[in-house]
């Protein structure tokens, strides 16, 4: 209601400058909106080219890989709003998904990891691998809290202690380091599987999952002390400190319910890639952080919402397919997620920047 | 001396346009070689903007500057250095883990070889400016281990370093103890002699009407008028800052005195010299402390606050022992703290109005979920109460002026209900018309039965409002006086009493 009335007084405010001004104001607008400006300029270059792009298969596609994204991305925002980052999110993915994989083999497949266990309840391995998350996330906390390190640091470290801790994992029973394939059906189809279809296009279940994990978050976010507090310690932790914001457990909180994205998006991807090795996960932390980036989660700390993250994800993975479909040669594709990340960056801070 | 009334700068005619305000409207000074000339307005009257447009950091839109009798227009701050307009800003821009003499040369560190710097004749040449100020601070000592009066004269021995004949000091004295304000005049004094001419921005009266030879009083983004020192006294530069005349300084004090609510016993700090601190404080009661600069009275603050550590000592809250050790805790005991410093650990610059408003009191909207309409509310009734100045809560907090920004955090305290308010130097940096305001805010809630301990280094701020002024001095309690009977030269005398 507000924000109706706030959008028509702007309106009217514009429509009452002078040409010049005018002029300036829309330039502003182009500048700061020249992300999306662009990418929509692409998404129609690519249809033109490639009309299936936008076909509902495709677009369903494009949601669904956006959707198995979506949680780490939630997640490692959180610590971009304390001015941290977290680099150990795609190797917690990488030993939650194996983890997961490993315990819902089926149970007569050949070379599952654990022969002489029973499959066990789907249920209880998405509360194991949370865990996993939780408690992993909950030494990245610590020691940023606690030591006043940089996460940067700290996820360093524990990005290779997870990845250590799951090249071991691998190595249990007759595995040998092999892939853990020979998935469950029942936990692949609760995954992948779709109870809604869209005339012949099946939706996978994980849309839904991760729809409902968003709403969760959001509600985290703007809705509890929690939320407000995160935002505080982002902006100005000694003020926070001062006002009786207890920061140390903020900063332990807000890994912690990272480290339990990072779980879910694991429990997902296993069941999505159905054959999971050592280098499941690896870089899903970086192509999360830009998609926050693209999406207005500022690393100034203190500033960002979930929309702007769902926004991120998508468009990149936007950008991801359309230059699959392009036929783009994909040493190229890094070349130019680079430059997007760089262009995306360069206007965040533009924004924060003091004119003069 | 007929040198002395040559103009040595002259500004004419400067206006400076920013979207939607008029900064400056037709601003004119003129700067006499060899004299101070003040600069006063309330917050936002145009003065720093002003400064800026001579330092290059702004443009300004039409006008002319003359310096030493030739037309000068500098593009960057650089330029007017290089040009001999040097300018000491309010915040010190300094490289904190660098050296003071790497700050001093910074940009244009002395060569050996044409390749390499030289240590050697960056030593020398600082020590060379630092003797002939009469300074006494080592050339190596890195600047964050100093305090912040040593920073500032470093960061005035640069502007001399560039052979400065204009030097813009801006609030220069707002984080000096007085001591350390007669060692500021008496570099100027030197500077004075050398034939520079000072431009000195201050909100201070008593230091203006003492070191300057001209006042010049803008309000408004307008020159108001420009008069010699020795015509003025306090009240008409009052007068001609607010536009208005201020009879009084502060208000009246109505609140009244009732039993003693704090008891603090033999107070010492862990990890700082605050040493066997005992005092206490009525309900009702506005109890002003006051000292140097480091002699403890934010540590006292912070160590009763729980933001230190305390390694002895009893605080009593109504009789009944309490810990406070953690602000957490504090605050549910119904304590407040507003920080000396809002940059710093006050406020959530990038927050609006609302987040940084409710943010002490955020468990209170919490049932299921944080209530937003409740958070709003309460918000509104403080910008209301405390009368900030803002078109509404969902406005960004940087964007309002000192005084508002604190206004919205003694906001923040009131919504907990606290009894005991620690207030750290409440007005710094705040303009006389919003000082009335903020005293008068102290006053009324003196008036509601609740404590207050003020931290002031403005000694007539705590004569004005104080029913009672404790005086630290090396971490220790001094003396305590009685606002009534106390003078200036009185609480100096205690406040030097332990060094």
């Amino acid at each position: 209601m507000d924000e109706k009335i706030n959008l028509k007084r702007r309106i009217a405010d514009f429509k009452a400058l002078d040409p010049i001004e005018k002029n300036r104001l829309l330039k502003e607008f182009l500048i700061n909106n020249s992300l999306y400006i662009l990418i929509i300029a692409a998404i129609i270059g690519i249809q033109i080219y490639q009309p299936r792009f936008l076909s509902l298969t495709s677009i369903i596609n494009i949601l669904t890989l956006s959707a198995a994204n979506l949680p780490i991305a939630l997640g490692i925002a959180g610590c971009i709003i304390l001015t941290g980052t977290d680099l150990s999110a795609g190797r917690i993915v990488g030993l939650t998904a194996c983890v997961a994989a490993s315990l819902l083999q089926a149970s007569g497949y050949a070379n599952k990891m654990f022969p002489q266990l029973d499959t066990f309840p789907i249920w209880l391995v998405l509360i194991i691998v949370i865990a996993i998350g939780a408690l992993i996330g909950f030494i990245n906390g610590f020691c940023t809290a606690k030591f006043k390190l940089h996460p940067f640091i700290v996820t360093l470290a524990t990005q290779l202690i997870t990845y250590g801790v799951l090249l071991m994992y691998l190595m249990n029973g007759t595995n040998n380091g092999q892939s853990i394939s020979g998935l469950d059906s029942k936990y692949t189809s609760f995954i992948s599987g779709s109870i809604i279809r869209f005339g012949s296009v099946a939706i996978p279940n994980l849309i839904f999952y991760s729809l409902g994990i968003t709403v969760i978050m959001w509600f985290i976010w703007n809705k509890t002390a929690f939320g407000k507090n995160m935002f505080a310690v982002g902006s100005n932790p000694e003020a926070a400190n001062v006002s009786g914001v207890n920061v140390t457990l903020t900063i332990i909180a807000v890994f912690v319910l990272a480290g339990m994205m990072y779980g879910i998006t694991g429990f997902i991807e296993a069941a999505r890639i159905g054959s999971n090795t050592a280098s499941t996960g690896a870089n899903y932390e970086l192509d999360a952080i830009a998609a926050c980036v693209i999406g207005g989660v500022s690393f100034v700390g203190g500033i960002g919402k979930i929309r702007g993250v769902i926004t991120g994800v998508v468009l990149l993975r936007i950008i991801f397919v359309g230059l699959t479909f392009l036929g783009i040669d994909s040493n190229l594709q890094y070349v130019i997620k680079g430059l997007i990340i760089l262009v995306a960056c360069a206007l965040d801070m533009r924004k924060y920047l003091i004119k003069r | 001396m007929s040198e002395k009334n040559d103009a040595l700068l002259e500004m004419k005619g400067i206006s400076k346009e920013f979207p939607n305000v008029k900064a400056l409207d037709n601003v004119s000074i003129t700067v006499r070689r060899g004299t101070v000339h003040a600069l006063m307005g309330e917050n936002g009257a145009g003065k720093s903007t002003l400064m800026k447009c001579l330092f290059g950091i702004y443009s300004y839109d039409s006008g002319e500057i003359f310096l030493d009798g030739s037309p000068v227009s500098f593009k960057t701050p650089k330029e007017a250095l290089e040009n001999g307009v040097a300018m000491v800003h309010q915040e010190l821009n300094q490289a904190l883990k660098r050296s003071v003499m790497d700050n001093m040369w910074l940009g244009r560190y002395p060569k050996a070889l044409g390749v390499f710097t030289s240590e050697k004749k960056m030593y020398e040449d600082t020590m060379a400016i630092f003797d002939r100020l009469g300074l006494k601070i080592d050339p190596k000592r890195i600047m964050s281990t100093m305090p912040v009066s040593q920073r500032q004269m470093a960061e005035i021995a640069k502007a001399v370093s560039y052979d400065a004949k204009i030097i813009v000091l801006d609030e220069p004295t707002s984080s000096l103890s007085d001591s350390e304000v007669e060692q500021l005049f008496e570099i100027i004094q030197k500077l004075k002699a050398n034939g520079c001419g000072i431009i000195y921005i201050s909100h201070k009266m008593e230091e203006i009407l003492r070191i300057s030879d001209d006042v010049t009083v803008m309000r408004d983004g307008k020159h108001i008028a420009t008069k010699p020192a020795s015509e003025l006294d306090m009240n008409t530069i009052i007068k001609l800052m607010v536009g208005r005349e201020l009879s009084n300084r502060f208000p009246e004090k109505t609140n009244k005195v009732g039993e003693t609510v704090l008891e603090v016993v033999g107070l010492s700090a862990a990890h700082n010299h605050v040493s066997d601190v005992s005092f206490n404080v009525k309900s009702g009661e506005i109890v002003g402390v006051a000292g140097l600069d480091g002699s403890g009275r934010t540590e006292l603050l912070e160590a009763l606050f729980g933001i230190s550590e305390r390694k002895s000592g009893k605080i009593y809250l109504s009789g009944k022992e309490i810990k406070n050790r953690n602000p957490r805790e504090s605050i549910s005991n119904g304590f407040a703290l507003l920080t000396e410093e809002r940059r710093k650990n006050g406020i959530f610059a990038i927050l609006d109005i609302l987040e940084n408003t409710v943010i002490s009191n955020i468990k209170s909207y919490r049932s299921y979920y944080l209530s937003n309409g409740k958070m709003r509310s309460d918000t509104d009734r403080m910008i209301k109460a405390m009368r900030i100045k803002t078109p509404n809560s969902s406005t960004k907090i940087r964007s309002l002026s000192g005084g508002n920004q604190q206004k919205v955090i003694l906001g923040r305290w009131l919504l907990t209900e606290p009894e005991i308010l620690l207030l750290d130097e409440p007005t710094r940096g705040i303009d006389v018309g919003a000082k009335y305001e903020i005293y008068q805010l102290i006053i009324e809630l003196a008036s509601k039965g609740k404590a207050v301990i003020m931290v002031s280094s403005e000694m007539p701020e705590l004569l004005g409002i104080c029913s009672r002024i404790l005086v630290m001095s090396g971490g220790r309690l001094a003396g305590e006086l009685s606002a009534e009977e106390a003078t200036q030269e009185e609480i100096m005398k205690l406040a030097t009493s332990n060094i």
